[in-house]
């Protein structure tokens, strides 16, 4: 392929970057103390404890101006879809269609509907009915992250669709392969990480009430929905997490090799713990060390990926060189998959010549060749097997980061569960513990976005798993246009992100009392 | 008549009984206009619909972008 401006593309994916870095600030804290909030107000419901209700106002209060600054920052990254990823976009349109379709009919409006029955609605509608409203307008939240994440998850391993030569598009055929169990890990990994966000938030927030002595009850009551329900998110996340990384060896083995800094391959492979790359390590296929020091654990890598533990776990060299035994045969080298690609290429630049000659026959012949060799079809965008690697070093730390804080998180909200239930231990007086949940909400944020990082990082090349590398999805654009929207979204979300934590701090400092 | 009534006087009385509300409907007034108005109009627009007519068009265009 003629190489594209190099800047084009980096500057494309850096400003898809952003605004997806950005929008995902809002978006866990809507799903996970949308939740909280319902929770409480459950309870409210259940006691009929005007307490609760004042807590519910409170933390509803917060969901609102997060969700209000948050709302449609997501649409930024259709106008980019077709703006400067037109190729991309073409090429799975129908795919795409329906999930965000059915996100933007079904979902949204029912959220829309009913947070103003949410916010609106106190002492004018029933309890039950408010209360109903408050689990909707979450579900409704829920339910358009699951059709975004089904497209997500579609690009990641793409199936159900069959490659239409004459539109140049996949179209889907089977709706309900796209929902693939890949998708539904994804959702639920999510959601339930929005979670521990959201817990970690109320967590933190109560927290720092109790370090100011302020709002002692509510606080507490607080942190006792926040600490069990953050437990609960944490260890539905570590499961979940598991599921996804099940999922990644069997379908993104090279994501799972940079995750681990894997060069070499091996039956019963271990899984590091911790562990510092060596910075000297310039190739895949040098012979430095890729550690200067790690902890494993025997085995487990193997257990994790394939549920065996002596199973083969291919590393990047084996992943490029082939030749390994899989679930489908032989692996294929990279050079025997860059073959099978070409071939489907020019397939399907022949398959129009012959159309337009009305050759039926051997248009026929082409469409076979294009059926056949299609899963490798964007292997032949690629020139050097290093172009298949993602980078290593921000993909392994930002994974081991990431598992990490999730234990962090486990714990942290094991102690404050215990120490919810002990009454002989005043939460009150542990200003230390306070402070760490206080610090702590930022971490879950992180978190988040580190996990973002392996999944959408970690995947590269590809925009499509196999099918549509970076450089081959972008428009013919000028980079310098890129470069102005990337500063114009930085400022607007920057702008944003301001208003926000201005806005919420002077509803916290206000506290509940006022509500 | 009843009901349509009754969903007004909610609306309107939930949008005038908004405290923090009124500065984050104005946020979100000022995004929505940065965003679809200036943003959407000036700097993204769909580069297959602006540039192509027809579909047949576009599937063209991008068949030569990835075939050649």
């Amino acid at each position: 392929m003629e190489l594209l401006d190099v800047s084009l593309v980096n500057w494309s994916r850096l400003q898809f970057a952003l605004t997806a870095m950005y929008h995902w600030i809002f978006v866990p804290l809507t799903l996970g103390l949308g939740v909280v909030q319902a929770i409480m107000e459950t309870i409210y419901y259940r006691t009929g404890d005007e307490k609760w209700k004042n807590a519910t106002k409170f933390w509803m209060t917060l969901f609102g101006i997060n969700f209000a600054i948050g709302v449609a920052t997501g649409i930024i990254l259709e106008f980019e879809f077709g703006t400067n990823w037109s190729n991309y976009s073409w090429f799975v349109g129908d795919i795409f269609g329906a999930p965000l379709a059915i996100e933007g009919i079904l979902a949204f409006f029912m959220e829309a509907t009913f947070i103003s029955i949410m916010f609106f609605g106190w002492n004018k509608v029933g309890k039950g009915f408010h209360l109903t409203s408050t689990w909707l307008t979450i579900l409704g939240a829920t339910i358009s992250a699951f059709w975004i994440l089904v497209a997500n998850a579609w690009m990641q391993h793409p199936v159900g669709m069959a490659f239409n030569p004459d539109t140049v598009r996949n179209e889907m055929v089977d709706f309900w392969a796209v929902i693939s169990p890949i998708a539904v890990n994804k959702f639920l990994h999510t959601v339930w990480s929005s979670w521990i966000v959201g817990s970690l938030f109320v967590l933190g927030v109560s927290a720092w009430y109790l370090i100011r002595k302020r709002e002692v009850d509510f606080a507490k009551k607080s942190i006792k929905v926040a600490a069990i329900f953050g437990l609960a998110a944490s260890l539905l996340t570590a499961f979940s997490g598991d599921g996804s990384a099940y999922n990644v060896a069997q379908k993104q083995p090279m994501k799972l090799a940079a995750m681990e800094g894997l060069y070499n391959g091996q039956e019963g492979t271990e899984l590091v713990a911790f562990g510092i790359l060596n910075p000297e390590k310039e190739s895949y296929n040098d012979s430095i060390n890729p550690y200067v020091f790690k902890i494993g654990i025997p085995n487990l890598l193997s257990f994790l990926g394939y549920r065996d533990m002596n199973a083969f776990v291919p590393g990047v060299n084996d992943l490029i060189k082939g030749g390994f035994d899989t679930e489908n045969g032989v692996a294929l080298s990279f050079y025997e998959k860059q073959e099978k690609g070409k071939i489907a290429r020019q397939a399907l630049a022949d398959y129009k010549t012959a159309k337009n000659a009305n050759d039926e026959v051997t248009a026929n012949l082409h469409k076979e060749k294009i059926e056949a060799n299609f899963d490798y079809f964007g292997y032949s965008y690629l020139d050097k097997p290093e172009q298949t690697i993602p980078n290593v070093p921000l993909t392994f730390y930002s994974f081991h980061l990431m598992v990490m804080l999730g234990m962090y998180f486990i714990a942290l909200f094991g102690v404050f569960t215990l120490l919810s239930f002990v009454k002989k231990w005043k939460l009150e007086n542990i200003n230390w513990l306070l402070w760490i949940a206080l610090l702590s909400i930022p971490l879950g944020y992180l978190a988040s976005q580190l996990g973002w990082i392996v999944a959408e990082l970690g995947r590269q090349p590809w925009t499509i798993q196999d099918l549509l590398p970076v450089n081959a999805a972008v428009s013919s654009v000028s980079s310098q246009s890129v470069q102005i929207t990337f500063f114009l979204f930085l400022t607007l979300f920057t702008a944003l992100l301001i208003a926000e934590i201005r806005i919420m701090f002077k509803q916290i400092k206000k506290g509940p009392s006022l509500h | 008549m009843n009901i349509i009534k009754n969903v007004y006087v909610f609306y309107k009385d939930g949008f005038s009984k908004m405290t923090v509300g009124k500065t984050l409907w104005l946020i979100v007034a000022i995004k929505l206009f940065i965003m679809f108005v200036l943003l959407k109009t000036f700097f993204f627009p769909d580069y297959l619909k602006t540039n192509y007519s027809t579909e047949e068009e576009r599937a063209n265009h991008v068949r030569q972008e990835l075939t050649k």
